[in-house]
C-alpha cells in the first residue's frame, strides 16, 4: 500500500501528540496496523483542514479550571447526559407512540410497555429519567447557587439555567399527559386549570394549551408537538449557548478555595 | 428654502467621491440595498411565522356553537335529589369528552334565588370549581364532594368548605315535548349570579370577573 500523504499534524497538546519513532523503529513502515492509524489520521486531517474543527473541539475540550475543582461540577454534565438520554429514549418512543385521544394514545403505550422487545425498558428510562433530569437539574442550580458561580460575569449564564429549568418543567407537564391514562388525563386538567388562575393572561394560556375551551380532540396532538417538536428544538438550542459560556468564561473555584499567597510577590512597596 | 435644499450636498456623498451618487442623495445604495435585504427577509420570515402563530393561538378567539343535548324524558327527575347524566362536550374522543352533570327539577322552595326563576331544570356540572376535578353527589351528606382537594359544596352547588374559589357551574336547560334538553354552561358567583363560562380556579366576586375576563368568542344564549 502506497503511503498516503501527510498533511501538517495539528497543534495537539503534548499528551495526544504522536511520539517520535523509537530508535530502531521504521518510520512508517509499521505493517496494516500503522497503515489503518495513518488512514484514520488522514481522515481526521481532511476534515479539519477543511473546518478547522480541532481548534474549537480543543477550545472547549482542553480548558482550565481552578484549583478545588470536585465533584458538585460534574452535576451540569450529568443533567446534560440526562437531558440526551431523554432525547434518544423520546425518539424511539416516538416510533411507536400514537396521538390518538380516542383510544389510541393508550393503546399505543399500553403496546409498548407489553409487546415491543425491551418496550418496557425504554419507556422506563424516559419516565424515570425525566424525573432525575429534574432532580439533577435542582441539584446544578444549587451547586452554582451556593458556590456563587452565578456572580459576574456569569450572570446571563444563570438567567439561561433558569430559561431551562422552566423549559425541563414544560417538558415534564406535557409529556405526563401522553400516557393518555387516567391519571394523565386529570393531572392535566388540573395542571391546565392551575395555568388559567392566573390573573388577565390565565384563562388565554389555558386556552391555548387546551386547544379550546374544553379538553378536546386536539389537546393531545397539541402537547405532543410542544413535548416532542417545540420544546427539545429550545432545550438543545439553550444548552449550546449555556455550554459556550461555560466555555468562555471558565469555571469558578469553590468558596472555600483561598487565593495563593506567594510571600515573594507582596514584598514589593509601591 | 427650495434653493436651498437643491444645493445642499448629502452627508454620506459629500467629498467621499462615491461613483454614480448623485446632488441631494440621502441614502446610499449600499443602504438602500442592506435595508432592502433586511426588508425581504423580515417579510419572508412573517410570511411563514404569523399564519403558524395564528394557527397556534387561534382557538382562544374561536366561538363555539350552542350545543343542546337531550339528557332524558322528564319523568327520570324529582325536585329533592339529583340525578347524574352524562354529557358529551367534545365530541370523538371516546370517554375524555364527557362530563357528568347532575340534574334536578326547579324547586320554588329551594331555587329562591331570583337568576333560576323560569328555569325548568337545574344541572349541575360535576366539574370542581377548584381545579377541574370530578365532584360527586353524596346523598347521605347532601353535599357534592370533590376527591382531589376536598371541596365541599351545597345543595345548590355553593361552596360550603374546601379550596373552591366560587360555586359550582351550571347548564341552561329547556323542555322539548317531553324530553329534558342540556345546553350551554355558565358560571356563577357567590350569590348566583350568571356570568359567561369561566375555568375552574378563577374567582368570580368583586373584581374576579375582570380579572379572569370570558373567552372573546363566548356567545350570550
Amino acid at each position: 500500500m502506497p503511503k498516503l500523504p501527510k498533511l501538517p499534524a495539528p497543534p495537539l497538546p503534548p499528551p495526544l501528540r504522536e511520539p517520535p519513532p523509537r530508535p530502531g523503529e521504521a518510520n512508517g513502515e509499521g505493517g496494516p496496523i500503522e497503515d489503518a492509524r495513518q488512514a484514520g489520521i488522514t481522515v481526521v486531517d481532511w476534515v479539519d483542514e477543511r473546518t478547522s474543527l480541532s481548534g474549537a473541539a480543543r477550545w472547549m475540550m482542553f480548558r482550565k479550571v481552578p484549583k478545588g475543582t470536585n465533584w458538585f461540577y460534574t452535576l451540569g454534565s450529568a443533567t446534560m447526559f440526562a437531558f440526551l438520554s431523554q432525547a434518544v429514549t423520546g425518539v424511539f418512543l416516538a416510533m411507536y407512540y400514537r396521538p390518538d385521544p380516542a383510544g389510541g394514545a393508550y393503546e399505543s403505550i399500553r403496546y409498548v410497555t407489553n409487546d415491543v422487545f425491551l418496550g418496557q425498558f425504554v419507556r422506563g428510562m424516559h419516565k424515570w429519567g425525566s424525573s432525575v433530569m429534574v432532580i439533577l437539574v435542582f441539584l446544578h442550580m444549587g451547586r452554582t447557587f451556593f458556590f456563587g458561580a452565578y456572580k459576574y460575569p456569569r450572570e446571563l449564564n444563570w438567567v439561561i439555567g433558569v430559561v431551562l429549568l422552566i423549559l425541563t418543567m414544560t417538558m415534564s407537564f406535557t409529556g405526563y399527559l401522553l400516557p393518555f391514562d387516567q391519571r394523565a388525563y386529570w393531572a392535566t386538567i388540573v395542571g391546565v386549570n392551575i395555568n388559567g388562575t392566573g390573573p388577565l393572561i390565565g384563562p388565554y394560556l389555558s386556552d391555548f394549551l387546551r386547544g379550546g375551551s374544553e379538553f378536546g380532540a386536539t389537546t393531545l396532538s397539541r402537547f405532543y408537538a410542544i413535548h416532542m417538536l417545540l420544546v427539545p428544538g429550545l432545550l438543545a438550542a439553550l444548552i449550546g449557548a449555556h455550554l459556550y459560556l461555560v466555555a468562555k468564561l471558565g469555571t469558578t473555584a469553590p468558596p472555600w478555595q483561598k487565593a495563593e499567597t506567594r510571600p515573594e510577590l507582596r514584598e514589593t512597596e509601591v | 428654502m427650495s434653493d436651498k435644499r437643491s444645493k445642499q450636498k448629502s452627508k454620506y456623498t459629500l467629498d467621499r467621491n462615491i461613483p454614480g451618487a448623485f446632488e441631494g442623495e440621502t441614502v446610499t445604495r449600499r443602504r438602500f440595498m442592506t435595508g432592502t435585504a433586511h426588508t425581504a427577509g423580515a417579510i419572508a420570515a412573517s410570511a411563514f411565522a404569523l399564519p403558524a402563530l395564528g394557527f397556534a393561538i387561534g382557538p382562544i378567539f374561536k366561538s363555539t356553537p350552542h350545543h343542546w343535548e337531550v339528557v332524558g324524558t322528564e319523568g327520570m327527575f324529582t325536585d329533592t335529589n339529583y340525578v347524574p347524566v352524562v354529557l358529551t362536550v367534545a365530541p370523538n374522543i371516546g370517554e375524555a369528552g364527557k362530563t357528568t352533570v347532575y340534574v334536578r327539577k326547579f324547586n320554588p322552595e329551594l331555587d329562591t334565588d331570583p337568576y333560576d326563576k323560569g328555569t325548568p331544570y337545574i344541572a349541575i356540572s360535576s366539574r370542581c370549581a377548584h381545579l377541574g376535578c370530578p365532584v360527586r353527589w353524596v346523598d347521605a351528606a347532601e353535599r357534592f364532594i370533590c376527591p382531589c382537594h376536598g371541596g365541599v359544596y351545597d345543595l345548590l352547588g355553593r361552596r360550603v368548605g374546601g379550596p373552591p374559589v366560587r360555586p359550582l357551574d351550571r347548564f341552561y336547560t329547556r323542555v322539548a315535548g317531553e324530553s329534558v334538553e342540556v345546553g350551554p354552561r355558565f358560571s356563577v358567583n357567590s350569590e348566583l349570579k350568571r356570568f359567561s363560562p369561566r375555568d375552574p380556579g378563577e374567582p368570580l366576586d368583586g373584581i374576579g370577573q375582570y380579572l379572569y375576563p370570558s373567552r372573546p368568542g363566548a356567545q350570550k344564549l
